[in-house]
């Protein structure tokens, strides 16, 4: 099948999130395609995140809807399906990035057992086979793997945010959800876990939304762009022609802010 | 069970201590229980007159269904003359005057910390277990609002993360207490830190065993000859403790046994910790053979 035929794998349709007086975000619509990866930059207090997990089934919308393409039932609406099947679509078909690692990792769990913990989440009960994914997959975010059975809590911030992106993709989700994964993490570091992203996405073809408020990391991983402010999007295209030809002021401003070294 | 036993209260106290009201709403809360295997149904657990941590459930469970005419029995680690077992015993001696027993056999009522008895257990009889942390999920999940979720919809997976860590760590699965099964092929259960030696005797068991936690206020039961399965991988299946030895005492080999050390020089004997049992052994070898 061509991707026109297959669709777009979710489709968020005027959404909206309000916080008593306060609006989280107004009004986005968007579409994401399969292998395709959205970025989504904006100020602090723009509502990236709040738009992020009203998506990611995290946070119910006040008013709009999130449908999501199953393997099943073809687009489902998130928030009118049971509470099961969606825990069961986000562990299974879903991955979510957080910018700490210690929000998704388990701190007090083996880099193995943070890695299994999916699998077995989905039925797999046999240990060498856990085992053997585990040590793939490690392998895969470039880690020693010497340092399997070794706690979260003895990894430098690049390594365990390299343990959360393989935690998220061992059992192959189409859709990945990040928070500035790369936020906190010095420069060098970085561009290496960039690097790995970029590879693992086109690789595994993934859909990503990544959130971000660096420019440079929406311009090395994602396809098309959308830029917020004050809960509203303001500008989207393709993130070339947003970053090089910006055409709304804010955008502009945002642009023109980057320091260049 | 009990009616009102005004007549027989001893020192201003009702028949087992709790008034009967209490009594009723814990018995509501057991009726509940029975009827979900596993499900841990939340009780407004009394202060009783021994701390949290004692085996106040149990006593709540023992006091509720304990009526004028059974007979108890109460062992702590399988001995029935150790400090908790003693004092437990000696408690419902003088607030209910009802029999009490060393013999497993002769025992309806048996409250229990930690063990299962080695004697089997026959249909009528009750076992009462001591729990001190209900919540199986608790070391994966402080929060008691997502655990309850975990349960609800049947989210069990995560909880092989913990043989995980121990095959990962040291080669087998090292747990060896409190090992968590699947109740009636739906609930996870946390069954009290009984040594898993115990956990086999708990599945299709004749009797009713109810479970009692005091401090975190909840009450949960394995109807007679219900489904209990240990969790294991299916390269690393569950197996129970042997030892090399057999019981010093009466020699049995078959059953949980106890490392007593027996003076300053390394010397040690293993015995059984079912007390009763290995005495019975002793008193009629010939019949134990």
């Amino acid at each position: 099948m061509t991707r026109r035929e297959q669709g777009p794998l979710l489709r968020v349709s005027s959404l909206t999130k309000n916080y008593s007086a306060i609006a989280g975000c107004r009004d986005v619509s968007l579409d994401i395609w399969p292998g395709e990866v959205l970025g989504i930059v904006g100020e602090s207090g723009s509502g990236k995140t709040t738009l992020l997990n009203c998506i990611s089934a995290r946070l119910e919308p006040t008013m709009g809807s999130v449908e999501f393409m199953t393997r099943t039932d073809g687009m489902v609406d998130l928030y009118k399906m049971s509470e099961a099947s969606r825990r069961f679509l986000m562990r299974t078909d879903w991955g979510f990035v957080h910018q700490s690692p210690r929000d998704g990792l388990r701190m007090g769990v083996s880099a193995g057992g943070n890695i299994g913990e999916r699998l077995m989440a989905v039925g797999d009960r046999h240990y060498g086979d856990i085992r053997s994914a585990a040590s793939d997959w490690l392998e895969k975010v470039e880690f020693d793997l010497g340092r399997i059975d070794h706690m979260p809590t003895t990894f430098s911030g690049g390594m365990q945010q390299r343990l959360q992106i393989a935690r998220n993709l061992v059992n192959g989700p189409r859709l990945v959800f990040m928070d500035e994964p790369t936020g906190g993490l010095d420069v060098s570091v970085q561009a290496r876990l960039l690097d790995l992203l970029r590879a693992l996405v086109s690789e595994l073809k993934l859909s990503v939304v990544i959130v971000t408020h660096d420019l440079a990391v929406a311009r090395l991983l994602a396809h098309r762009l959308m830029v917020m402010r004050g809960g509203e999007v303001v500008e989207a295209g393709l993130t070339d022609q947003v970053l090089d030809d910006p055409q709304h002021p804010y955008t502009q401003l945002l642009v023109s802010s980057v320091l260049q070294p | 069970m009990t009616g009102l036993q005004g007549s027989q209260t001893r020192h201003g106290y009702n028949f087992a201590y709790l008034d009967e009201h209490t009594k009723r709403m814990i018995r509501r809360s057991i009726l509940k229980a029975v009827a979900i295997p596993g499900y841990q149904v939340p009780f407004a657990s009394r202060e009783m007159p021994l701390p949290f941590g004692w085996g106040t459930g149990g006593i709540q469970v023992t006091a509720s269904i304990l009526g004028p005419d059974d007979v108890l029995k109460v062992i702590d680690q399988g001995s029935d003359d150790t400090t908790n077992a003693v004092s437990i015993r000696a408690f419902f001696a003088k607030t209910t005057n009802v029999r009490t027993t060393e013999k497993t056999a002769d025992a309806t009522v048996i409250q229990t910390r930690h063990r299962i008895p080695e004697t089997p257990l026959q249909p009528g009889q009750i076992l009462v277990y001591q729990v001190p942390i209900p919540e199986p999920l608790r070391w994966l999940e402080p929060r008691e609002a997502e655990t309850r979720k975990m349960h609800a919809l049947e989210e069990y997976g995560t909880m092989h993360v913990q043989l995980y860590e121990d095959i990962a760590k040291y080669g087998r699965i090292s747990t060896s207490y409190d090992y968590p099964v699947i109740v009636n092929g739906r609930y996870l259960m946390r069954p009290s830190p009984i040594p898993k030696f115990d956990n086999p005797k708990m599945d299709n068991n004749p009797a009713l065993q109810l479970f009692g936690a005091g401090r975190e206020k909840r009450i949960y039961a394995v109807p007679p000859y219900t489904d209990v399965k240990s969790l294991d991988f299916d390269d690393h299946p569950f197996e129970i403790q042997q030892w090399d030895e057999d019981c010093a005492l009466c020699g049995a080999a078959d059953t949980f046994l106890d490392e007593i050390v027996t003076d300053d020089k390394g010397g040690r004997m293993y015995v059984c910790s079912d007390s009763d049992y290995c005495g019975e052994r002793i008193a009629a070898p010939s019949a134990a053979q």
